[in-house]
């Protein structure tokens, strides 16, 4: 009995003091929420893309003294939550975040499904909802029902027929010829893709030889890829997640499979990508992309390398990190905390980001890099939605040393 | 031809994984359910002996699997002991091992995303082609499936030939009536868990090799091992390891022949069949 006195004394001494300090400083700080997985099939993403961007940013706008709120700066502290990769999870978080943390500001889930499981509770308590890791062809339907997302990453079926241009870009130069395999994992994200690509094959006049999908968790992948060497293809096309986008690569490196064209998903784009691959990973093409050239971006590299210790992916870690400028900027631009008046600064205005300058259109980002290329140690950008964006040209893929 | 050496290949490494459970579920009788995790940490401990002391993966299980060996018969004597001395049947013992391994799983699993983060790791180690009749394959896995051989015969002839492996088969078979016959039961029992973590540790360290592995995957570990040692027979190496060639040929054939998306299905569809036909395993004994 004694102990459990001890012990509700001491919880009652940490709510109070908790409380306390809570008021004291609520002047002064912003909070943000972050729900993301920790743990997981997602995770090992998330630890790529999405939490060293947000880490980087709360460093770098404290270092500034924090937010210019109304003419007083606030520095920013953020509560996170691990979903476990859970949407249930996510959810439970988003509400705790909401009514107990009670956080000025969330910071968008990471991944498709969790992304889209979230949305209508956040847009119940009315947070901005600022999504990067969801790619979907279903934004402009979204951006509708929910005025308060706004989506940054694109759709699937951009980042499908843009992967196509790139192909038929080579088979045109005469570099590959007519022949694609074509594989995709049996997730939301591989399937969508796929479905989007399949037709933007056809229609290119690509002719599929060789047509798969694997569940989420496959480990090996020597009898797909001797499947589509058998097959004889020109190119090779996988719409995979991580731990598959590696594994497919080191099988296609030892089987040699020998075709003008590699391409994989998420993760080709990650720094450990090469790390893992080296020399092999010369000419892969994988989705996603940054401009490479662009002093800003080397910079922020170089800056991410140096607070984090990581390098980040050169696809959706800098997006994560403009959403953070686009708050940040909004903040200041209405000068208080009010969470609608910081939505429609978002939908009106237009931001200074390390992606470049960003204005939404109806709630989307439109321009943006859609595929990336392994060239000489760097991942290019070869693809992208609008002519506007600088990208360089595909080289056709030879051999794995 | 090709479809069997790949499936031999695969069924080897699902051999490594299988064969500590086999031994911690069958001679100890404790439902570890953080072998997984037990595996992946020893990827993880591999990986970083190989990427900041240059040590080789395959030497590393000499530093890697004498260490598991150690942590698990700690784990054993301090976390497990208690459950098995209050535990009046072997049924209520395999309830409360199953609870705590599952609250030892996410120590496991804590331990290593603090230490090594969510992310997903891989190296390059003996990833070069290895002709087998004419076809290539990955020379990391053709070692590991050398290593799953070596290590099913040395612990064949051990358990099959040696005075202690005989004891630790009298102890899987029944516990009573070894300690009649001057068996140390808890000491054995203690040997075999911290021996099956130890192989584990030696499996985790081989398929780091191949594998590209992340903090949070050990229970995809945990659940093809749980199924192979089913299969095969609680207890039984030899069950096991055939058990596990099955899978690895059933998967690459269907995945060759058939579809990718249904190696799932047909892993399942081939453990109901052996549970239908043999309900004790392949080498299990009926009254076990």
């Amino acid at each position: 009995m004694k102990r459990r006195n001890l012990l509700k004394t001491i919880t009652a001494a940490t709510l109070a003091s908790a409380v306390l300090a809570g008021g004291a400083y609520a002047q002064e700080t912003i909070t943000f929420g972050a729900s993301a997985p920790k743990t997981g099939p997602l995770a090992g993403g998330a630890a790529v893309t999405h939490w060293p961007a947000i880490q980087l940013w709360v460093n770098d706008v404290n270092e500034r003294g924090g937010i210019d709120v109304g003419g007083t700066k606030m520095l920013v502290e953020v509560i996170e939550y691990d979903d476990a990769t859970n949407n249930e999870n996510a959810i439970r978080n988003i509400q705790r975040l909401a009514t107990v943390d009670e956080v000025d500001f969330l910071i968008a889930p990471y991944g498709t499904g969790i992304n889209l499981a979230t949305a209508p509770i956040i847009a119940q308590y009315g947070y901005p909802h600022l999504a990067v890791t969801a790619v979907t062809d279903g934004v402009d339907e979204f951006a509708e029902r929910w005025p308060n997302t706004f989506w940054t990453l694109g759709t699937s079926r951009d980042t499908a027929s843009n992967a196509v241009d790139v192909l038929a870009g080579l088979r045109d130069s005469g570099a590959i010829g007519n022949r694609v395999a074509l594989v995709n994992v049996a997730d939301a994200f591989g399937i969508e893709l796929a479905n989007a690509g399949k037709p933007a094959l056809e229609e290119a006049g690509f002719e599929i030889v060789y047509e798969t999908s694997y569940p989420p968790t496959t480990q090996d992948f020597a009898p797909i890829i001797s499947a589509a060497a058998a097959a004889d293809p020109d190119a090779f096309v996988a719409f995979s997640y991580p731990p598959d986008t590696f594994g497919l690569t080191a099988q296609a490196t030892i089987a040699n499979l020998d075709v003008g064209a590699f391409y994989t998903g998420v993760a080709t784009a990650f720094p450990g990508y090469l790390g893992a691959n080296g020399a092999a990973a010369q000419g892969v093409l994988g989705i996603g992309g940054v401009n490479i050239n662009d002093p800003g971006m080397v910079d922020y590299i170089a800056h991410h390398e140096e607070v984090t210790g990581a390098t980040p992916d050169y696809w959706a870690n800098p997006v994560v990190y403009s959403t953070l400028q686009v708050m940040e900027q909004a903040i200041t631009q209405v000068g208080s905390l009010d969470r609608q008046a910081v939505i429609d600064a978002i939908h009106n205005g237009t931001f200074d980001t390390v992606m470049g300058e960003w204005t939404f259109d109806g709630n989307i980002i439109r321009d943006y890099y859609t595929v990336g290329q392994w060239q000489d140690g760097k991942f290019v950008a070869v693809g992208a939605t609008s002519p506007d964006l600088p990208v360089s040209e595909a080289v056709v893929k030879e051999g794995w040393e | 031809m090709s479809i069997i050496i790949t499936g031999l290949l695969l069924g080897g490494a699902y051999a490594l994984i299988a064969v500590g459970l086999t031994l911690q579920y069958g001679v100890a009788r404790i439902m570890n359910l953080a072998n997984g995790e037990n595996l992946v940490l020893a990827c993880f401990c591999t990986f970083w002996l190989f990427s900041t002391l240059a040590i080789n993966p395959i030497l590393g299980i000499l530093i890697v699997a004498p260490a598991a060996f150690a942590l698990n018969w700690a784990i054993y004597s301090y976390a497990l002991r208690p459950l098995v001395k209050r535990a009046r049947t072997r049924g209520a013992l395999e309830v409360d091992s199953i609870l705590a391994t599952f609250g030892l799983l996410f120590v496991f699993q804590g331990v290593m995303i603090l230490t090594f983060g969510g992310g997903y790791y891989s190296y390059n180690f003996l990833r070069v082609p290895f002709a087998i009749f004419g076809e290539n394959y990955a020379l990391n896995r053709v070692v590991a499936f050398g290593a799953a051989v070596a290590v099913a015969i040395a612990l064949y002839v051990f358990l099959y030939r040696t005075r202690y492996g005989t004891a630790i088969r009298a102890v899987a078979v029944s516990p009573e009536s070894a300690q009649l016959v001057a068996i140390n039961v808890p000491r054995t029992s203690a040997f075999a868990f911290a021996l099956g973590g130890g192989l584990t540790a030696a499996a985790g360290a081989l398929l780091s090799t191949f594998y590209t592995f992340d903090a949070s995957m050990g229970v995809i570990f945990t659940m093809k091992a749980l199924i192979i040692v089913i299969m095969g027979g609680v207890g039984d190496v030899r069950g096991a390891v055939l058990a596990a060639l099955l899978i690895g040929l059933t998967e690459t054939a269907v995945s060759s022949l058939i579809d990718p998306g249904l190696t799932v299905a047909a892993n399942y569809a081939l453990f109901m069949l052996v549970l239908l036909v043999r309900p004790q395993g392949i080498f299990g004994r009926s009254n076990a």
